[in-house]
């Protein structure tokens, strides 16, 4: 099956800075994918490359088995809403829906209608007279109306009120169900990510550190709290991502697909938020010792 | 029709939360047999979650014999959860709340009396479930 976002040892750089470095992901079509980090890991670098507004510094992108942006039948595949869901403020929301007729060869006009009706949009009105939950939905309506097969959204919701951000999240849930459009989408909220992502991929200190759909991922990491431990005798096969000793207790958290039958752990689900957390610190912890081992360590 | 919410950071996965949600709406008659679940689409859209995880919950439903799905109009619920339980009810509760007097005599808060419950119906489920 061709993937959504497949990349290979992916790089870009800004002059010196590194954006991205060796990135190597496969993402599965089907899914409403939650890509999350912190401010500068990447993210935005991430999806700029995946529809085409930039272009890598080295190693390969494909996006659902083409070359981003390579011609216009690519353009047509690929639904794009950048950070602050741009609009023209001048254009009127009919002037919008107009331009994205003209500009797109598989536009929906009755899909693109009745979004605006749905959202009770006036037509006549600027774009610049709407409020900022208002004016991400006509972004996202001209996005969907172009009946894409990957809809790729940066930070959609950063700057939405709670209520605005849940109907987006609404109707954005509406068309996945209606289309069988991919997503891919970051985000800094998990609280939203948990409820309509599937997928997630962690993006830290400009690496990928996770990535699988949501189940597995949770499926296979675990909490452990039990008598303090020597830190250097795991399982071979557990990945310990996090750890952490006081004189009395070992706190782990690990990935593992077999289950922990040592009684004396006390053996905790984790939630999406827990692995972004841990995700996101190996990141940060990684840049604190420069350079030394990348990725999870893996017991010995 | 019922309607379906999400609580996040309760530790229980979405889909889990809608099934127990049917299941809950079944054991108080808020649900018959032969009454309609609300479309994938629907639910998608009113609750604001993933298309999937409506599919999920559906299908296990449909594994515990619970509802049906009838092709281009929707599922149906074919089972109920026995109303004989519901008799039981009663006697349960009489017997849970001496219990729950027992644990206050000795001296048991709240907190203490939850955790205990949670603790000792938690390891029973996964001494079933192992």
């Amino acid at each position: 099956m061709t993937a959504a976002i497949e990349t290979a040892a992916l790089v870009k750089r800004y002059g010196k800075k590194t954006a991205l470095s060796d990135c190597t992901l496969s993402i599965p079509t089907g899914h409403v994918v939650g890509l999350v980090g912190p401010n500068g890991a990447g993210k935005t670098t991430l999806l700029q490359l995946a529809v085409g507004l930039l272009q890598p510094t080295a190693g390969q992108i494909d996006v659902l088995g083409h070359k981003p942006a390579e011609d216009p039948a690519q353009l047509a595949r690929v639904g794009f809403v950048a950070q602050d869901t741009p609009t023209l403020s001048t254009l009127s929301v009919a002037d919008h829906l107009r331009m994205g007729a003209k500009l797109n060869p598989g536009w929906d006009a009755y899909l693109a209608g009745q979004r605006i009706e749905e959202l009770e949009l006036d037509p006549d009105q600027r774009a610049g007279q709407l409020s900022g939950g208002q004016r991400a939905q006509l972004a996202l309506t001209l996005a969907m109306a172009k009946r894409p097969e990957l809809i790729v959204l940066d930070e959609p919701v950063a700057s939405l009120d709670p209520l605005a951000r849940r109907k987006f999240l609404q109707s954005l849930m509406a068309s996945v169900a209606e289309q069988q459009v991919s997503v891919v989408m970051s985000s800094h909220l998990v609280a939203d990510l948990e409820r309509v992502c599937d997928y997630l991929v962690v993006l830290a200190d400009s690496q990928v550190q996770l990535s699988g759909t949501v189940d597995d991922l949770l499926a296979t990491h675990h909490l452990l709290t039990g008598p303090r431990r020597e830190p250097t005798r795991w399982p071979s096969d557990w990945l310990v991502i996090e750890e952490r000793h006081t004189e009395r207790q070992t706190t782990l958290l690990i990935r593992s697909s077999a289950p922990i039958l040592d009684p004396a752990w006390a053996v905790e689900t984790v939630s999406m938020e827990d692995l972004v957390l841990a995700y996101m610190g190996l990141g940060a912890s990684q840049h604190r010792r420069d350079g030394d081992l990348p990725g999870p360590r893996r017991a010995s | 029709m019922i309607e379906f919410r999400l609580q996040t950071h309760s530790g229980v996965a979405p889909y889990l939360q809608l099934v127990h949600q049917v299941r809950q709406a079944l054991r108080l008659g808020l649900l018959h047999e032969g009454d309609q679940l609300p479309t994938v689409k629907d639910v998608a859209s009113a609750v604001a979650v993933n298309p999937n995880t409506v599919l999920k919950a559906y299908r296990e439903l449909e594994s515990q014999g619970l509802v049906s799905p009838r092709p281009g109009r929707g599922t149906f619920v074919t089972g109920t959860l026995s109303d004989a339980s519901l008799v039981e009810h009663n006697r349960l509760r009489r017997d849970l709340e001496r219990w729950l007097a027992k644990a206050r005599l000795a001296g048991l808060d709240e907190e203490s009396i939850e955790a205990l419950f949670v603790n000792t119906f938690r390891s029973g489920s996964q001494a079933e479930s192992a």
